[in-house]
């Protein structure tokens, strides 16, 4: 029996809208996308101009610091645009897919008949690679690196976040394939967190040569660097690498099948959509097809992601590189009359001095409103209640702020990733950006000393 | 509602960039967004927020203060008639006790705003909520008798010196509302000392003091005589001469209750300064005989237990040394900072007469030395995540 690790801070935001356990389909989208904004801190250099053909599993674009690492095209078909931003930095690069996807052929191969090099070429040739991120930074791992172990989460603990259990029907094989083909890459362990409030599914615990571990506790217990701090934490100099574990499952498809076939099953969730379900769809694909099929007639955020990390997407938005989940949460920003003294029974708060302490189990119906405006620091000890690191976030927080990257290493920088800080953001009183300042602080430790 | 809105948007261009007032923007602003909280929606981070603010927070710590406030109302009364020898009907102490706090409150929110707003406007900064809570502390904290101007002149240095000097609201060192305390007292000794100031004995015609009143706090006999008149009841419920908010400690301890439930006040600082009171009460009672004049040795041989409820002592520990900016803001700095403002606030007003209280010195202490004990928390926090990787290196 795996051992059982108690996560006691953090909480669980209860929204309306959870998905279905059932497989709706829909049209194929008609055009996919690759986003560089999915990737922190990375100089990304184009491989195709417009109008190029592509197959499934032909390079993009690549990282310009290195070169191995490929950004793939998850479907085939013509570069019909490349969209700039400022500086001409490039925001999308949109693929409009064939009828019928052409795979490029890696083959297929046991992972453990092949040598650590050899799993490392194929994952980096077929785009499989920066499915594979590192602490610290949280940035796309350097394959250059070995890492001390590897871990992966096998559930989301995340508002409305799809079922690992239920996604990994069917997909057993693949998954441990995957894991397979990572355990080759480590002379560390390869380490499973799975939910410890119920028995989790044999795809997880039945892997051999793996450590899994339950952890059982509210958000954010499924983060990965929660379990990471929990278990072993990260040292100064050691380098860990991180998956989701839908994305083993495309390793594992990968060497199975020889194909890059980034297909995940994701949750289309929130108070907004009309049959909240799940979907099978691949990586970058056209949220369009999928949103038409029924949201509420409001002014709707749609994100990509969960409510506390995801990304800003509109209606004709692209799924995100990590994202298994669209959000459809109502957009809110009306002016609230006294709002500051008003019960505000419809809003989240871990504070009692608003009411919703009276009804702990209501789903609630948020909104994307920042509820008040920002402020200096305030309160105290209200990041500590939500933040299960043995870490100090609000003195982190400032040492980023004053850009000390002594003070910053010192107080245990290295462990985490802006997620990890999510809910310190949310519970802010002071409605301080918090999970964009912790990304800065990585940014500039990473210009400081390199991955 | 709609009228309101539709005012804001009426002059909203008098107050923007190329409008008449410009420069007022931080006031017009300030205004706005105090009838309505602002329809911004997130624009990075977390798409979802808790609904809580700053202002939200301030309220529950004012209305946390009302009980305290009312109670001194009647008090005020209560003891000004007491004084004369009248007995008069209730609600004619508490509106006795009214006419004279009413004024202060006019005059600690309105000097401390305004010069608040004129910090805004020179800063350009949007106003901060911080001044709500210490515009109803300070009143509550001053004695009935203080004149208005030197409630003025007290606030107006403890919103320059005491915070905007510093940076505005969440930057300061001390706690601006005993800041304004400790200014009063220090600039105006020969008046806020004594025991003229606690009860309000102006006569109208025809009205005399009784014979043998004594105006004279609880600490202040005790520091003088050893004794005092009162009861430990008269104590607790709050029928004794004191600052205006500080005498119930039960309407304290409502407010405490109101801090702890919706845990805007931090339970670790107030139980461990409960517990530094105690340690020191307790202390005082075992060395008691050795005291070195008979007057310190009965002040020494009050029951612990007593000393909770007399003098500032619960109204400092309950709303000044829980202020999150200028307290302890690690968890375990907060067992010590409050710990040991409970100690000193009961060692300095045994030991120095020449103080009436030591509560409001004990917290200012205690906020100097906050950052230090911070520090230290934190080092220990960095050295054990530095042996960590040296375990694992060796």
């Amino acid at each position: 029996m795996p051992e059982v690790i108690k996560i006691k801070k953090g909480v669980d935001i209860k929204l309306q809208g959870s998905a279905e356990k059932i497989y709706a389909s829909t049209a194929a989208p008609s055009t996919y996308a690759l986003k560089p904004g999915d990737f922190p801190a990375i100089r990304l250099k184009l491989s195709v101009k417009e109008g190029d053909e592509v197959q499934a599993g032909d390079a993009v674009f690549f990282d310009k610091d290195r070169s191995d690492i490929l950004f793939t095209s998850p479907v085939s078909g013509e570069v019909v645009e490349v969209v700039r931003g400022e500086k001409r930095k490039i925001l999308e690069v949109r693929i409009l897919a064939d009828q019928d996807i052409k795979y490029r052929d890696f083959g297929s191969s046991k992972p453990s008949d092949l040598s650590r090099e050899d799993v490392k070429a194929k994952m980096l040739k077929s785009g499989c690679w920066p499915f594979v991120r590192q602490r610290p930074y949280n940035i796309i791992a350097n394959p250059n690196r070995a890492p001390r172990d590897i871990y992966v989460s096998c559930f989301d603990s995340a508002p409305l976040a799809p079922d690992a259990d239920f996604v990994v029907h069917g997909q057993e094989a693949e998954f441990k394939l995957g894991i397979q083909a990572l355990q080759q890459l480590t002379d560390g362990k390869v380490h499973l967190g799975v939910d410890g409030s119920n028995n989790p599914s044999e795809a997880f615990t039945g892997i051999d040569d793996t450590v899994v571990t339950r952890y059982k506790g509210p958000h954010p217990a499924g983060n990965v660097g929660v379990q990471i701090h929990a278990t072993a934490p990260i040292n100064k100099g050691e380098t860990v690498w991180t998956l989701n574990f839908q994305d083993v499952i495309i390793i594992g498809r990968l060497f199975k099948e020889g194909k890059f076939d980034a297909q995940r099953s994701m949750a289309l969730c929130g108070s907004q959509v009309l049959k909240p379900r799940y979907y099978k769809l691949t990586m970058g694909a056209n949220l369009k097809t999928l949103l038409e099929e029924g949201l509420k007639p409001t002014d709707n955020r749609i994100i990509s992601g969960n409510v506390l990390t995801g990304s800003h997407v509109n209606f004709e938005g692209y799924l995100g590189f990590y994202d298994s989940q669209v959000t459809v949460i109502p957009e809110g920003g009306d002016p609230r009359f006294f709002g500051w003294l008003t019960p505000n029974l419809d809003q989240f708060s871990i504070s009692r001095a608003l009411f919703n302490w009276t009804m702990p189990n209501k789903a609630l119906k948020l909104d994307a409103s920042l509820n008040g405006e920002e402020r200096a620091f305030v309160v105290t000890g209200e990041y500590d209640k939500v933040f299960p690191f043995d870490i100090y976030p609000v003195q982190l927080i400032k040492s980023i702020m004053v850009k000390d990257i002594e003070a910053m290493e010192n107080l245990g920088i290295y462990e985490v990733a802006e997620e990890d800080f999510a809910l310190c953001e949310v519970v802010c009183t002071s409605k301080i950006p918090v999970q964009e300042t912790v990304r800065e602080g990585l940014n500039m430790m990473l210009n400081e000393l390199g991955d | 509602m709609k009228l309101f809105k539709n005012i804001l948007e009426g002059i909203k261009p008098t107050f923007e960039k190329g409008g008449k007032l410009e420069k007022l923007y931080p006031v017009y602003d300030g205004f706005a967004t105090f009838l309505f909280v602002p329809g911004h929606t997130t624009h990075t981070g977390a798409h979802v927020r808790d609904g809580i603010d700053l202002k939200r927070t301030m309220v529950t710590v004012i209305l946390a203060l009302v009980p305290a406030l009312l109670f001194g109302m009647w008090n005020a009364g209560h003891m000004h008639y007491n004084a004369l020898g009248e007995s008069v009907e209730f609600m004619d102490k508490f509106l006795w006790g009214a006419m004279k706090i009413v004024p202060m409150i006019v005059v600690s929110y309105g000097v401390g705003l305004g010069v608040e707003f004129i910090f805004c406007v020179i800063k350009k900064h949007q106003i901060q909520e911080g001044y709500l809570v210490s515009g109803m502390l300070i009143p509550l904290i001053m004695p009935i008798d203080i004149p208005l101007w030197m409630v003025a002149m007290s606030v107006i240095f403890a919103v320059v010196i005491g915070k905007e000097v510093f940076g505005g609201t969440g930057m300061n060192i001390l706690n601006p509302a005993l800041t304004a305390r400790a200014f009063a007292f220090f600039a105006y000794p020969s008046y806020m000392s004594g025991d003229k100031v606690w009860i309000n004995t102006s006569t109208a015609e025809g009205q005399f003091v009784v014979d043998g009143f004594s105006g004279a706090t609880v600490l202040g006999d005790l520091a003088t005589n050893g004794t005092t008149q009162y009861s430990s009841m008269d104590m607790f419920l709050g029928f004794i001469p004191g600052s205006i908010g500080e005498t119930s400690t039960v309407a304290i301890l409502i407010g405490a209750v109101v801090l702890l439930f919706t845990g805007i006040g931090s339970w670790k600082i107030m139980l461990s300064g409960l517990i530094g009171a105690i340690t020191m009460g307790l202390i005082f009672n075992a060395v008691a005989p050795y005291a070195i004049s008979p007057e310190q040795q009965s002040f020494m041989a009050v029951p612990y237990w007593q000393q909770l409820i007399m003098g500032g002592f619960a109204f400092g520990l309950v709303f000044m040394a829980t202020d999150p900016v200028s307290a302890s803001q690690t968890d375990r700095g907060k067992w010590i900072y409050g710990f040991l403002v409970g100690l000193f606030a009961i060692m300095i007003r045994v030991f120095n007469p020449a103080y009436p209280e030591g509560i409001m010195l004990a917290i200012l202490f205690m906020n100097v030395m906050a950052p230090l004990i911070d520090h230290y928390v934190i080092e220990a926090n960095i050295t054990k995540r530095k042996k960590r990787l040296k375990a694992k290196v060796a």
